[in-house]
């Protein structure tokens, strides 16, 4: 088995019009016994940035620590806030620095540009890969599922409400056919001028 | 002493603090999981004006497509450009490392900087880490002495060639190579042939996919980054639409946060004032 599905979880983000959206399963657990249901693996960085971290737990929990620190340097030092593009930067550094003694954990990051307002998603693998694509980004240990949900849902330019229901139920429906992942989810829609944190009710089975 | 004052400043290079762990959790039945790989068709001509690069855009995990519309031409000066394949986190940052080095090395020497020279860089870097980085790359740029490509390997050997193919689709475009290419093409002419390398790799190897990148870099101008060239795959439209109704979804709580906005202030952009560059006669 795999050390990155040695705790499970699932993180999603999705594109829309002039908003973004990332959203997390709330599990936490050793194998096949489940341990939290309060777990996610979603963090707020800046007013409208956010990243996931799907994997082992441990390394979850140590490279938000670490990014965390090394972006507080950066808005000391800089005396402005991070951009989502600088973060990716700042994390593919990070993980590529562990080449050959990897985190493991495959990040995902979501974001408006504080300073023109695009929406910005990226996934990376455990080395430090940045892919940026247009639509929809996954990560964690039912990312083939989720890859599937979100090819046939995606589509552009949905508006905030429309693509909290596009990635909730991406997420859920993906999760509900992986054992490892789900027992609750959180999905967070982020917009210019606000933040939407939704709780999503999903099988606790 | 490291403080918050006076941070400790970091070691440059990679490190080892996970290593003695990840070996423990392998022995212990879970091996280290497999990076993203461009299982990849890339190539390189030399043409009678410069080098023209070309690659597919297709990045896989395994058998799974993780990226449909990747960048695998890179960077390197203005006069050169490198295509990479193998692990594609090595050939992103040795490409990067490269590339700032290159730009240091113009500053310094003000002159461009030779082909001969990122390649020297290229391999000594590959060669140090004896093919554990795993970047198999094509370098073509052109410089005072014409134009080059090379074709560098993961263990750090390289070879000088007219016409280059890497990646899992080399085969595939090499064959077109080979029955296609001959010195003095024209710029029309080099755009096609490279153009079929990369789609027989496309299409006759699985792990190459999606479109058509190329990159002119002509002897005398600027170099030209064709992203997109050709969509070797126009995906069909979609007939239905799976669109949710709104409140499909059950949510159990949820909080919003404003972003308000504190205090705008505006900063009229000055006209830039000249120089001074007489002395002053109001003051003796």
């Amino acid at each position: 088995m795999s050390i990155l599905a040695y705790n499970g979880g699932a993180v999603v983000a999705m594109k829309g019009q002039d908003c973004v959206a990332i959203a997390t399963d709330k599990r936490y657990g050793i194998q096949a016994q489940t341990v939290s249901t309060n777990f996610p693996k979603v963090y707020q960085m800046g007013p409208t940035l956010f990243v996931g971290l799907p994997g082992l737990a441990t390394d979850t929990q140590t490279v938000f620590q670490r990014l965390k620190f090394r972006m507080n340097l950066y808005e000391l030092k800089e005396n402005r806030i991070m951009r989502p593009k600088t973060f990716s930067a700042m994390l593919s550094n990070l993980l590529y620095e562990k080449r050959f003694g990897p985190y493991f954990i495959e990040p995902v990051i979501a974001g408006l540009d504080p300073y023109d307002n695009q929406p910005y998603v990226c996934n990376m693998d455990l080395i430090g890969c940045p892919n940026e694509p247009e639509d929809f980004v996954v990560s964690g240990t039912c990312s083939e599922q989720l890859y599937g949900m979100c090819e046939a849902l995606w589509e552009p330019n949905l508006k905030p409400d429309e693509l909290f229901e596009t990635i909730s139920q991406a997420l859920v429906n993906a999760a509900d056919r992986d054992a490892i992942s789900g027992w609750g989810a959180i999905v967070y829609i982020i917009e210019k001028d606000k933040i939407t944190e939704k709780h999503v009710k999903t099988r606790m089975d | 002493m490291a403080s918050v004052l006076v941070p400790e400043v970091p070691a440059p290079g990679f490190s080892f603090e996970n290593c003695q762990r990840n070996a423990f959790l392998a022995q212990k039945g879970f091996p280290a999981p497999k990076a993203t790989k461009t299982g990849t068709t890339i190539v390189g001509i030399i043409y009678a004006d410069g080098v023209i690069l070309g690659a597919d855009t297709r990045a896989t995990e395994n058998t799974v497509v993780s990226d449909k519309n990747c960048q695998k031409i890179h960077y390197l000066a203005a006069n050169m450009y490198c295509c990479g394949a193998g692990t594609a986190a090595d050939t992103e940052m040795t490409t990067q490392t490269v590339a700032s080095q290159l730009e240091l090395q113009r500053l310094h020497t003000g002159r461009t900087v030779p082909v001969e020279t990122a390649s020297t860089l290229l391999k000594r870097m590959l060669f140090r880490y004896q093919g554990y980085i795993g970047a198999a790359l094509v370098l073509g740029g052109v410089d005072r002495t014409g134009p080059h490509i090379y074709c560098i390997y993961p263990h750090g050997s390289v070879d000088k060639l007219p016409y280059a193919t890497m990646g899992s689709g080399s085969l595939a475009a090499m064959a077109v190579f080979e029955a296609g290419w001959k010195p003095n093409l024209s710029e029309e002419e080099g755009k096609k042939l490279v153009r079929d390398a990369i789609a027989a790799g496309i299409f006759n190897d699985l792990g190459s996919g999606s479109n058509v990148d190329l990159c002119v870099i002509r002897n005398n101008g600027p170099a030209q980054y064709l992203r997109t060239y050709e969509e070797a795959n126009i995906k069909g439209k979609k007939q239905g639409s799976y669109r949710y109704p709104p409140g499909t979804t059950a949510v159990l709580k949820q909080r919003v946060i404003p972003l308000e906005v504190e205090s705008v202030s505006i900063h009229p952009v000055q006209q830039p004032q000249p120089m001074e560059v007489e002395p002053s006669h109001s003051r003796r």
